[in-house]
């Protein structure tokens, strides 16, 4: 097989979402690959409802809108491989797929990276100490707990940002009581209901300002070292399950072996407002571009980026790098998503993290000193989705210097 | 096996660790009937699988001792027994580089040394030469010496290898099996065990961290085990592609110093620090460990800095007060000791294996059976430049359970876990089924994979997951 139009390289929320409306906008054939053995991406391990909140507009739970995500994908005409990993993007746009059929090479006109992002584990956190069994990621534990595996009798959740919540209520699930919650950070990053009723109604105490410093047990995880952060006090306590959350890393592998640049703030794809990324012919959306979004927000952004290439799709035309006015943050701001604007046609939203609460809620956009657009977040929470509308940068002179966006 | 007597081996060997398994793998070859004892629940589970992976040359061994001698000779043997057994070998060379006008004074005389060593390939190559090899070094660097021979290995397949060939010989491996006593008796040594008493003709101690222990139960003190420890650092994949060759600090009296490696998996290792320690089971890794290695790779490669850790690990390597291997036969009490073995050990094991059964010769021992030439185990390919079975269409065609991916950061098919957790050599716990196949070692450790290899050896090995789950070995 040969030439699909579009490869889709994911079957997680973003890449079933761009896959079906491309079909629904007469782009085709469209080919979705995954190397899992089931479509759906992360939500098929997430048992809690809310999925599809932010692009469906209904609540659903993760298996469910991973289903329905699907079937929503291949009743647009795409067909999904699975169990198939996209090995390599060649210089001459052949794309290697190694599948239970075996090897083979397509030529598609555009491939989408929809590749998704992980929780980085412990080691890739330095965290120092012995390394005994029992240390879990939100994803990791949220699969042991659907497969019926023991997890153990005592938890530290280290991070008090949404997926820490729900690692909690997961671990909740499975029978295990959390004796504490780490995080770095002055306060919680989320919802004041959830952390209330974290804090209050299961009385599991948060450490703020604190870090886990060692993990002691020579077989089984025995004990948490936390450090707080503001006396230098360090506590031990007992626990034999730890759930690091948070903390997220694209999967781009692929992209950066694919010669595709990448945000060094976001670790994923940098792309313009259209999902392109630096390479020609190569697409990037979800949270491979912005880790760490809601399921519901990689959708969106999935089907935003299928939308723009559907409105070039030309039959002969070619898919171009990425474009546009460059978008950078400064002060405690960390990161924007796209990197690139045309203030002419401005995305719909620009995503933004920052690393402090505060100082203020307004971001303020300005190209060579100059304000060109301001917005006031509702927030300016650490760890937590921070949207700003598009529009901010429509005042921008198109052929001038960078918008810096920061937070005042 | 016959043997010479109701239950009396030849040959009781003390530990399972990487030069244990060569002796044993030598020694049953050569026709005795043999014991290997560990108190571990798997071969190379202590010093043998936490170090810096490297076949070495012995370039920079003392010349004249036994370690020179070994290391040489090992590298040779190991060599060809990997590419017999399909053992992953890396042939990216080293290079040493200097960072100071000291240090590159030294390098001349670091040569003559190579090649008092036996390693005539060594050249000193300056500033220029080392920078072209070698264009993401950071900044300072000076002229550098070239040594060819040095090698990335994989290291944990070597015991599995050495211990697999043993058992397929008639060896007998008791695992999990500490010593508690041995003492000489009449017509050789006993060696005491939970519940049981091992009666052999010779014991040899190969017990690496705990040698000194056993020396002193045969009622020598030949010299003291201090464990010292070495933290590394293993980078992402992504990485390799900042260098080609193994970097080699200029050694010093205590030390070779913190190393940039290509590992035979794709990865780059760093470390190992040196810090000696009185408790031989402390294989944590500390802040401070972890950042003077962070501190150490980027100066040697600045654009480690941006690369993700995949792994981080400590392994205790069995220093003594001597500079050279303890390796001596005392007939009076028919027994070997092999102590002081250094990181050197893994290339240096089927050479300090030949070395054991010639001191054993010379001390008139002879095997109850004839010597044995079976085929060397096929060993499966974990290289990254190896044809792994996922990528293998006649492999698939054979059981298609090689075509179906488990864990996708190493490319590991459930064909691969399925087999680690049967046959001789089988994995007991999840540690064995990582060192045997790769799963779970990649850049997720297990986010993906993990829930789902935990099922499959729990189903494969009928042991309880949450027995699995009680430790990481």
């Amino acid at each position: 097989m040969t030439g699909p139009a579009v490869l889709v390289v994911g079957a997680g929320p973003a890449g079933l979402s761009a896959a079906r409306e491309l079909g629904r906008r007469g782009i085709g054939p469209v080919v979705v690959a995954d190397r899992e053995a089931v479509p759906g991406g992360v939500p098929r391990h997430c048992e809690h409802a809310g999925f599809g909140l932010q692009d469906l507009r209904r609540s659903l739970s993760g298996p469910a809108y991973a289903r329905l995500l699907s079937r929503r994908a291949e009743a647009g005409g795409a067909r999904i491989l699975l169990a198939t990993t996209v090995v390599e993007l060649d210089d001459g746009g052949g794309v290697t797929l190694v599948g239970p059929g075996g090897i083979e090479t397509l030529h598609p006109r555009a491939v989408l990276l929809a590749t998704g992002a992980r929780e980085r584990p412990r080691s890739a956190r330095l965290v120092p100490g012995d390394r005994p069994a029992g240390v879990f990621t939100t994803g990791q534990l949220q699969q042991w707990v659907q497969r019926g595996l023991p997890v153990g009798r005592r938890a530290v959740v280290v991070g008090a940002e949404h997926v820490a919540y729900s690692a909690l209520v997961t671990l909740r699930h499975a029978g295990v009581p959390t004796v504490a919650m780490v995080t770095d950070l002055p306060r919680h990053q989320t919802l004041p209901a959830f952390a209330a009723a974290t804090r209050f109604g299961l009385r599991v105490p948060l450490r703020t300002s604190s870090q886990v410093v060692g993990l002691l047990g020579h077989g089984r995880l025995e004990s948490v070292e936390v450090e707080d952060r503001t006396t230098g006090r360090v506590d031990r306590l007992v626990a034999d399950t730890i759930v690091f959350t948070g903390d997220w890393v694209p999967d781009h592998d692929l992209a950066r072996r694919s010669g595709v640049e990448l945000d060094p703030a976001t670790r994923g794809p940098w792309t313009d407002g259209a999902g392109r990324t630096s390479r020609p012919g190569v697409l990037a959306a979800g949270n491979l571009v912005h880790p760490g979004e809601t399921a519901g927000i990689a959708a969106l952004g999935g089907r935003d980026a299928a939308r723009r290439l559907a409105a070039t799709w030309s039959a002969a035309g070619t898919v171009g790098a990425a474009a546009g006015l460059e978008v950078a943050v400064s002060g405690a701001l960390h990161s924007v998503v796209p990197a690139r604007v045309d203030p002419a046609d401005p995305p719909h939203r620009l995503l933004l993290r920052t690393t402090a609460f505060g100082p203020g809620r307004l971001v303020v956009a300005r190209q060579g000193g100059a304000e060109v657009g301001r917005h006031r977040l509702r927030h300016a929470t650490p760890n937590r989705s921070l949207s700003v509308p598009g529009t901010v940068v429509v005042r921008a002179d198109p052929l001038g210097g960078p918008v810096e966006l920061s937070l005042v | 096996m016959t043997r010479t007597g109701p239950g009396v081996y030849d040959v009781a060997v003390v530990g399972a660790g990487v030069v244990g398994c060569a002796i044993a793998r030598r020694l049953t070859l050569d026709g005795a009937s043999v014991v290997v004892l560990d108190r571990a629940g798997d071969v190379g589970d202590g010093t043998s699988k936490a170090n810096t992976a490297i076949l070495h040359t012995g370039f920079d061994t003392v010349p004249g001792t036994l370690e020179s001698r070994l290391v040489a000779r090992g590298h040779t043997l190991l060599a060809a027994y990997a590419e017999a057994t399909g053992i992953a070998v890396e042939r990216c060379g080293a290079l040493l580089v200097a960072w100071d006008d000291e240090q590159e004074a030294s390098l001349p005389g670091l040569a003559a040394k190579a090649a008092a060593n036996g390693c005539t390939d060594a050249d000193v190559v300056d500033a220029t030469e080392v920078r072209r090899r070698e264009p993401q070094l950071g900044p300072g660097h000076r002229g550098g010496l070239l040594v060819p021979g040095e090698w990335a290995v994989d290291p944990w397949s070597v015991s599995l290898a050495f211990a697999t060939e043993a058992v397929a010989a008639g060896a007998e491996l008791r695992l999990a099996t500490p010593v508690t006593g041995a003492t000489p008796c009449d017509g050789g040594v006993e060696v005491r065990v939970p519940g049981a008493t091992v009666r052999a003709r010779w014991l040899v101690n190969a017990a690496g961290l705990g040698a000194d222990l056993i020396d002193r139960m045969m009622g020598r003190a030949d010299f003291t085990v201090t464990p010292r420890r070495g933290q590394l650092l293993v980078f992402d994949k992504s990485a390799r592609r900042l260098l080609t060759h193994i970097l080699l600090p200029v050694p010093t009296e205590r030390s070779k110093g913190v190393l940039v490696s290509p590992t035979t998996w794709g990865n780059v290792l760093l470390g190992p620090t040196a810090e000696d320690l009185e408790d031989r089971t402390d294989t944590a890794t500390t802040a401070a460990g972890v950042d003077q290695l962070l501190a150490a790779g980027r100066r040697i490669l600045p654009a480690l800095a941006h690369e993700e850790v995949t792994a981080a690990y400590a392994g205790l390597r069995a220093a003594t007060e001597h500079r050279d291997y303890q390796i001596r036969c005392h007939v009076d009490l028919a027994y070997v000791t092999v102590g002081g073995i250094r990181s050197t050990g893994l290339t240096a094991s089927p050479a300090i294996a030949e070395h054991v059964a010639a001191l054993l010769a010379g001390a008139g021992a002879r095997w109850s059976g004839p010597p044995v030439d079976p085929a060397p185990p096929a060993m499966p390919p974990l290289g990254e430049a190896q044809v792994r079975p996922l990528r293998d269409p006649e492999r698939i065609a054979t059981d298609p359970a090689y075509g179906t991916a488990l864990c996708h950061c190493e490319q590991v098919s459930r064909g691969e876990v399925r087999d680690a957790c049967h046959g001789p050599l089988a994995a007991t716990g999840l540690g064995g089924v990582r060192r045997r196949t790769r799963a779970m070692n990649g850049r997720c450790q297990g986010n993906w994979c993990g829930a789902e290899v935990v099922a499959l050896v729990a189903e494969q090995t009928g042991t309880d997951p949450a027995e699995l789950t009680r430790s990481t070995r």
